[in-house]
């Protein structure tokens, strides 16, 4: 490729990235608006917080309980190298609550509904829905984003809580099944001399992944363009891109809470 | 700018004020890009009236319509409705003005997750709250059994015909008992026979409800049997406006092409 022509490739590609993030944040102030001023939507958001909730619960719950499983075996093997063994429970725990939980919860989360919302949104768009409940008088940024997003920021740390839960769970078994280990002694010595400043942040950090995939879905879905192509697009570039800012965010939401809850 | 009370204010008081043109557009210019959609186009329509606007495909027939009801902004000119200008209107007060319009859109645009019964009801649950349930029920049912469909109120829209779906989104565009009703092609992509159920409906709710109604059309038949006036539209311009008369009886070549070809 000539050089004239990459130059002006990559000046396009900069300027989409940038055009890209100011629409993003012309739709975020869009919303929040919509969401803070009445009328509120409060049955969507009862079936969003369904939606969201409860249908990802099992998939969240067994991806929790994996994750404890793996973490579990890998933990013993490794302490057991050192000779660190009475120190099974507390790294299970703290793996499981301040890493792996908030984190798969998030790219669960983000596969299931990011996906979901996307196409819906995408699907509602390209036959003129979006358009039919506009022309109906209707805000479209409060019925269909606002409700989606918040519902994506209350349920997060919820579903985070019962991956740990189940994490917890399967690990303890998994090391059971292997040495003797009664449940009772793996909670006391897990979150021995533990505060709360330990594992509520980490818990409740998942609410900004709750922004970051309803945010992104749903801006994904209401600007699509372009029949069933365009809704494949739509779903695609949801789930790719709120993991990807899911991960992102992670790196500094870790360093904030190390800042913030020492 | 105007407040929401001042609007509707405005609205009061052109309502007492019989004479005007209950929509006026006036020399609107409207682009994508590099394309010239609307050049310069001048419209009103009276209560109680209906004027079909006709051209061929890609003229911008249905994107005058979109500007009528605020879904695109013209680049400029000014689009009355009820006396009031709703270029750049914020969409809280564009809000109050929607809800004296109905649209049926081409493919109908029905709401693929919600039944027929909620599709007509989704307007009222949405802006007649103080309605009950069970007034809310009774008026769907009027509606449906308006356009023909009181049989079909369970129904899901993908269990309905093209026809049925039409007549679904006229019911819907009824249901807030609007002022102004606007219709993009109701007649396309239908059989002759439900083409005509439909033109027939179409002026049995004209008689009924004495709306100022907006048709989009390609349909010459359908034009003639409904309207009242008809716009002929020829690269974004307004080539003739009249009676069917006027336009038989027009020498310009492409009015004569257009009629020929009907």
């Amino acid at each position: 490729m000539p050089a004239p022509a990459a130059a002006h490739s990559i000046a396009l590609l900069i300027n989409r990235f940038f055009e890209w993030f100011g629409e993003l944040g012309i739709f975020f102030w869009k919303v929040a608006r919509a969401a803070v001023t009445p009328p509120f939507e409060g049955r969507e958001l009862l079936r969003q917080l369904d939606e969201v909730g409860s249908k990802s619960l099992p998939l969240v719950a067994l991806a929790g309980a994996a994750i404890g499983v793996v973490i579990s075996l890998e933990a013993r093997y490794s302490l057991s190298r050192f000779g660190a063994k009475s120190m099974f429970p507390a790294t299970l725990v703290y793996s499981v609550i301040q890493v792996m939980g908030p984190v798969i919860t998030g790219l669960v989360v983000s596969g299931r509904v990011g996906a979901g919302i996307g196409a819906e949104l995408a699907s509602m768009k390209v036959t003129e829905q979006i358009d039919a409940i506009e022309a109906c008088a209707i805000n479209p940024y409060r019925l269909l984003a606002a409700t989606r997003i918040v519902a994506c920021i209350l349920m997060l740390p919820l579903l985070t809580i019962a991956a740990d839960a189940c994490g917890l769970l399967t690990g303890w078994f998994a090391q059971a099944l292997v040495e003797p280990l009664s449940f009772h002694q793996f909670i006391e010595s897990g979150f021995h001399g533990a505060t709360f400043n330990a594992f509520l942040p980490p818990t409740f950090k998942t609410a900004v992944y709750g922004l970051i995939i309803g945010l992104i879905a749903c801006f994904q879905g209401m600007r699509t363009r372009g029949g069933a192509e365009g809704v494949g697009r739509a779903a695609t570039n949801s789930v790719v891109l709120a993991s990807l800012f899911l991960i992102l965010a992670d790196v500094v939401l870790v360093k904030f809470i190390l800042v913030v809850f020492p | 700018m105007d407040t929401v009370d001042d609007i509707a204010t405005k609205q009061e008081e052109f309502e007492q004020d019989g004479r005007a043109p209950v929509v006026a557009i006036d020399n609107v210019y409207k682009s994508f890009g590099n394309l010239k959609v609307l050049n310069g186009i001048s419209l009103s329509v009276a209560r109680g009236e209906t004027l079909a606007v006709l051209g061929r495909s890609g003229t911008g027939k249905s994107v005058l319509l979109r500007l009528i009801i605020g879904l695109n902004q013209p680049d400029s000119g000014s689009i009355r409705i009820g006396g009031q200008d709703i270029t750049g209107l914020p969409m809280d007060q564009l809000g109050l003005i929607r809800k004296k319009m109905g649209f049926l859109f081409q493919h109908a645009a029905l709401y693929d997750s919600l039944s027929v019964a909620e599709n007509v009801a989704f307007p009222l649950r949405h802006h007649r709250r103080e309605m009950s349930g069970s007034e809310r029920d009774d008026r769907v049912r009027k509606l449906l059994a308006e356009v023909g469909l009181e049989n079909d109120i369970e129904k899901m829209p993908s269990d309905i015909s093209g026809g049925m779906q039409k007549r679904v989104g006229l019911a819907r565009a009824l249901a807030l008992a609007p002022e102004i009703l606007l219709l993009d092609e109701p007649t396309a992509g239908l059989d002759p026979i439900s083409s005509g159920e439909i033109d027939e409906l179409i002026l049995k709710l004209q008689r009924e409800h004495q709306m100022a109604s907006i048709v989009v059309t390609h349909d010459m038949f359908s034009a003639k049997t409904i309207a009242s006036r008809l716009a002929l539209l020829d690269q974004g311009s307004v080539v003739i406006e009249g009676t069917f008369e006027d336009l038989r009886q027009s020498d310009i070549g492409f009015v004569k092409e257009f009629l020929m070809h009907s």
